[in-house]
């Protein structure tokens, strides 16, 4: 009777929260991870951690300083649907909507570059993840996919974001500042509090397009102000307020 | 002796409905106990005071009102629990939720829009508010909301 019950909180433990329980299972339950997934999975999961940092964010805390005080705010999320952020944002109240834009760039333009400046791709593409009434969001977390983005595309994504932004909303952007190099590391941002952040590197991809603070005022022309900052990881945050 | 474990699955299989993976429904479903889709779901589903579970094979293009929703199949329109959406890795969700709790595991694809709400704090009943909280986990598989109907 003891052991099925300390096996029935094993394996509830387990079923609640997968990753710490997995961490704790060192201390004495050898047998209860074959069960769970193979061993090479558990490898897997352990190289895939050794990418992870935690860093500081002068963005993310000003993004957040500037919705202080507000709840039920439309924040749309690009970095694809993580526990943490949804627990994060919406634990402030507001209403998260989300969306992976990394992985829809994938699908809609594939590895070749010249996809980018294809009209009906762009226009597909734009479709398929802002395809949201005007004047919809609060705040925007683009992340670091503009990076990414070829200057058709590029301009074509922000004439639809400043569409979908309410005014006087503000939208969160990371662009490398190393115009040297055409392959730069994109990241899954988890947000761990209001100036912290998870990121998970997800290998290298090409740049579509070399940004500097003159060329991004112009890019977000229409909007009310942009505002910089330079981080130790060689990136420029950049807080845009529609 | 042996017939323990029998009875067990039995009042488990009589509490839980399932759309086989061969099965595709079009139109409205209203159950009154669990359900499990493994098959094909266009239309509404609905299972106001039960657990609706959309299985790997699973592919539902209808709007899901359970108390718990637990997606790792793919799932096209709007999802409403009372309680508890659990979306898996291998899960695809197109579709706005309403919960008051939400489970997403990395890699789970999600597109839509998540509003939790809380459900209303009941009156108080006087005196016997703390014990029912700590009472229920200790009895989970007595499937106690089944028995309302």
């Amino acid at each position: 009777m003891q052991l099925q019950e300390k096996f029935r909180s094993i394996f509830h433990r387990g079923s609640e929260t997968p990753a710490p329980a997995r961490a704790s299972s060192h201390a004495g339950s050898s047998h209860a991870s074959p069960a769970h997934s193979g061993p090479n999975l558990s490898f897997l999961k352990s190289t895939r951690k050794e990418l992870q940092t935690t860093r500081p964010s002068r963005g993310l805390e000003q993004f957040f300083f500037n919705l202080q005080g507000q709840v039920g705010l439309s924040i749309l999320d690009l970095a694809g649907a993580s526990q943490q952020n949804i627990d994060f944002l919406t634990n402030l109240g507001h209403k998260v909507y989300s969306a992976n834009v990394a992985y829809s760039m994938d699908e809609c333009f594939g590895t070749d570059p010249s996809g980018q400046m294809n009209p009906g791709r762009i226009d597909y593409f734009l479709k398929s993840i802002f395809d949201y009434p005007p004047e919809t969001f609060d705040g925007i977390l683009m992340w670091d996919s503009m990076q990414f983005m070829g200057p058709a595309l590029l301009n074509a994504t922000v004439e639809r974001l400043t569409d979908i932004m309410r005014p006087r909303s503000y939208l969160l952007a990371f662009f490398t500042v190393n115009d040297k190099v055409q392959e730069v590391p994109a990241f899954n941002f988890r947000i761990q509090d209001s100036k912290t952040l998870l990121v998970t590197e997800r290998g290298l991809k090409p740049t579509g397009h070399v940004v500097n603070n003159r060329s991004l005022e112009k890019l977000f022309g229409k909007c009310e102000s942009v505002k910089f900052f330079l981080s130790r990881e060689n990136l420029r945050e950049v807080i845009v307020r529609r | 002796m042996s017939s323990i474990p029998h009875r067990v699955a039995d009042a488990d299989s009589r509490n839980t409905a399932t759309i086989g993976k061969a099965v595709k429904i079009v139109g409205q479903i209203y159950t009154k106990e669990d359900l499990n889709v493994d098959g094909d779901v266009e239309g509404t589903i609905e299972s106001q005071d039960n657990k609706v579970t959309i299985g790997t094979t699973g592919r539902v293009q209808a709007s899901v009102k359970a108390r718990e929703v637990v997606i790792f199949g793919q799932v096209q329109g709007n999802v409403e629990a009372i309680d508890k959406v659990d979306i898996r890795r291998e899960a695809k969700l197109i579709g706005d939720i309403t919960t008051a709790r939400i489970s997403i595991e990395d890699g789970a694809l999600f597109k839509g829009s998540i509003d939790i709400r809380k459900p209303e704090p009941k009156p108080a009943v006087a005196g016997a508010a703390g014990s029912p909280a700590v009472a229920a986990p200790a009895a989970p598989a007595a499937a106690a909301p089944i028995k309302t109907y």
